[in-house]
């Protein structure tokens, strides 16, 4: 017998299997293994169907490029706002107590569960040319955002942004306020102490979050196309060529699907250990 | 918050002030604070002042209101009603609308964790405050590389606080502190995140970092031991009350409180002396043989003083009373029986004469103090 202390590594995992911790009832671990299989599936069959000869061509078609870079460029500016406004509402949420705090909070992260498509109707009425918003916008600057690049970005951002504010408030409010108040008696100002101190210490939670909404921005389709439209070289992206695509010709859909997948499955792995606390270093950042 | 712009004029005129009063003639250069705050359950009502080159502990149990004192002075936490005057100059004063916040203070804190900043080095986490206050980047680097010097970790400066001991961290946050150049520096329970094998090199290296330092200086703790080998003057805070002041000695010859009184291991009994003999409250009475004035006093008895006995003894004891054991606790050859009742004592006496007396908890005993071995004073 072995009662010294517990290992992380081999001689602890034995002991668990030794006591049977972490085994699953047998019902429970069919149905985990359908879903598994649920979620495994579609991503199956795509790579089985996958025309792997075709992709570079697909992929450097003219069209093709065009999505693609106008994709890139929408969600990396969608990020980029993302960050500056989402960061300084992460703040307020985590750190100041307003009264309403919490309906403001559901109203910032609504987006995250509206259908996509009721974003981009909602978008359209505020500042669509007869919107609320959108007449005076059109009537004093000659602004007309619907059908426009700038569409495509707002309607990124509005999904998007949500992602990184849940991601850096929950950061801040882990942070030891203690911190800013050692800042402060050393003669920051509230900003300085917000720079130097408060911002790199949610630095993995701040890259996180980025990410997360830079995919989103990326796969991006309801509230873009209700918005921005399906105009080829101003707001048609790669979500939508590939929605296009699967109409006329499957093989690119195909291809253009997977290339999102593995955007998306890129990120998840790469952030499993900072946000989805799966990783061994799961609540250490 | 209108009166803060006018109040960051006061202070600014304030320092140049002070500036010109060094060429004319010394001001009086003190620490001096009178701070009412209600915060919770805690009513801290507290009056003290240090002078140049001074060290004062704060003493006090958890819950005192030590940290809220701290937090006052270092602009933490609003005054809501007193005043907090550096070098002469209020910097919290809510009758007259002054609150200078805490970055325009020149007070460093030593916290009780040393909160150094994790993503920064030891010299960047020194460097801090200097930049803060706009020395350029290769400045602050060089006074904070001898800062770090000066507390023997210069060969630390680019390690990361998670990679220092418990007392490195703790230079470093001194250093951090000084780097400053504050005119006060405040320290939070200096020691008590260490642990014990540390702490007595680290004590004996915080007595040396401080003599270099000829600012006010303010110490909290709950550790007598600190406050022996740092301080110079000791103030005991129980209940958001400053109960004594004095020296370390003063304070544990004439404790004023059961606090002070347990601390240095001594029975402390309130009540009214009236020639000789003191009443108290509970109607217990101790004739006394020191002369001390009538009126409300206090009088100390060692434990070892008080001898225990199955049966009213007979004797030159001129205190002899009969009270029931309400603890006893044994340690090697000693044992402390606590005695409730009329009074409330603690005895000393030999693990021989436990057993011979055959003491149980719950069982009435008499207890006898000879007049000359009780101490008493006045209030």
């Amino acid at each position: 017998m072995n009662f010294t202390a517990p290992h992380r590594t081999a001689p602890h995992r034995m002991n668990e299997r030794r006591i049977g911790r972490g085994r699953l009832p047998v019902p429970a671990l069919g149905l985990a293994v359908v879903a598994i299989a649920f979620f495994a599936l579609p991503f199956v069959g795509l790579l089985w169907r996958a025309p792997w000869a075709d992709t570079w061509n697909v992929l450097s078609e003219p069209a093709v490029r065009t999505a693609l870079r106008l994709s890139i460029i929408c969600s990396l500016w969608a990020t980029g706002l993302s960050l500056l406004f989402g960061v300084p509402l992460a703040w307020l949420l985590a750190r100041v107590d307003f009264p309403g705090r919490g309906i403001v909070r559901a109203l910032c992260t609504l987006s995250m569960v509206l259908p996509p498509v009721v974003g981009g109707v909602a978008l359209f009425f505020a500042l669509g040319r007869r919107g609320l918003f959108g007449q005076y916008l059109d009537r004093w600057f000659g602004i007309q955002l619907p059908f426009s690049t700038t569409a495509v970005v707002i309607a990124q951002t509005f999904v998007a942004m949500p992602f990184l504010v849940l991601t850096v408030e929950a950061a801040l409010r882990q942070l030891d306020r203690r911190y800013d108040a050692a800042a402060r008696t050393l003669g920051a100002s509230r900003w300085y102490a917000f720079r130097r101190v408060t911002l790199p210490a949610v630095r993995s939670a701040l890259i996180a979050g980025a990410v997360l909404a830079w995919a989103r921005a990326l796969g991006e389709f309801g509230a873009t196309i209700t918005f921005a439209g399906n105009f080829p070289g101003t707001t048609r992206t790669i979500p939508l060529s590939t929605y296009l695509a699967l109409q006329s010709e499957p093989q690119d859909a195909l291809i253009l699907s997977l290339l999102l997948i593995a955007v998306s499955f890129g990120v998840l792995v790469g952030l499993r250990d900072r946000w989805l606390g799966g990783g061994p270093g799961a609540g250490a950042g | 918050m209108s009166s803060s712009a006018c109040a960051t004029a006061g202070w600014v005129a304030a320092r140049a002030r002070v500036r010109d009063d060094r060429t004319d003639r010394p001001p009086r250069l003190t620490l001096d604070v009178d701070i009412g705050v209600r915060l919770g359950t805690l009513d801290l009502d507290a009056r003290l002042d240090v002078k140049p080159g001074e060290l004062v502990a704060i003493l006090g149990p958890n819950g005192a209101g030590k940290s809220t004192v701290l937090r006052c002075i270092a602009g933490l936490l609003a005054v809501d009603r007193g005043y907090v005057r550096v070098d002469d100059e209020p910097v919290d004063d809510p009758a007259a609308e002054i609150f200078v916040p805490a970055e325009r203070r020149s007070i460093g804190v030593v916290f009780q964790d040393f909160l150094l900043f994790e993503t920064m080095s030891a010299l960047e986490n020194v460097a801090f405050g200097l930049r803060a206050r706009g020395t350029d980047k290769r400045a602050a680097r060089r006074i904070a590389g001898q800062w770090l010097a000066r507390v023997g970790l210069d060969a630390y400066a680019d390690d990361h606080p998670r990679n220092l001991s418990g007392g490195q961290a703790q230079r470093v946050a001194l250093a951090r502190a000084l780097a400053i150049e504050p005119r006060v520096l405040l320290l939070d329970e200096p020691l008590a995140a260490l642990d014990a094998g540390t702490r007595s090199t680290v004590r004996r290296d915080l007595r040396r970092h401080f003599q270099s330092f000829d600012g006010m200086r303010l110490l909290v703790t709950h550790d007598p031991v600190d406050a022996y080998a740092l301080a110079d003057r000791v103030v005991v805070l129980e209940a958001g009350r400053i109960i004594q002041t004095g020296t370390l000695a003063d304070v544990t010859a004439h404790p004023r409180s059961r606090y002070v009184a347990d601390l240095v291991g001594l029975n402390l009994i309130a009540g009214t002396l009236t020639d000789r003999t003191l009443t108290t409250p509970n109607g217990g009475v101790v004739v006394v043989a020191d002369h001390a004035e009538d009126g409300p006093a206090f009088a100390t008895i060692r434990p070892n003083a008080v001898a225990l006995h199955r049966h009213q003894p007979e004797g030159s004891a001129r205190n002899v009373w009969h009270l029931t054991v309400a603890d006893i606790d044994q340690y090697a050859d000693r044992a402390r029986v606590t005695l409730a009742g009329t009074l409330a004592v603690t005895s000393e006496i030999t693990a021989a004469a436990l057993v011979d007396l055959d003491i149980r908890l719950g069982e009435n005993v008499w207890a006898s103090v000879k007049a000359t071995d009780i101490i008493a004073y006045a209030v």
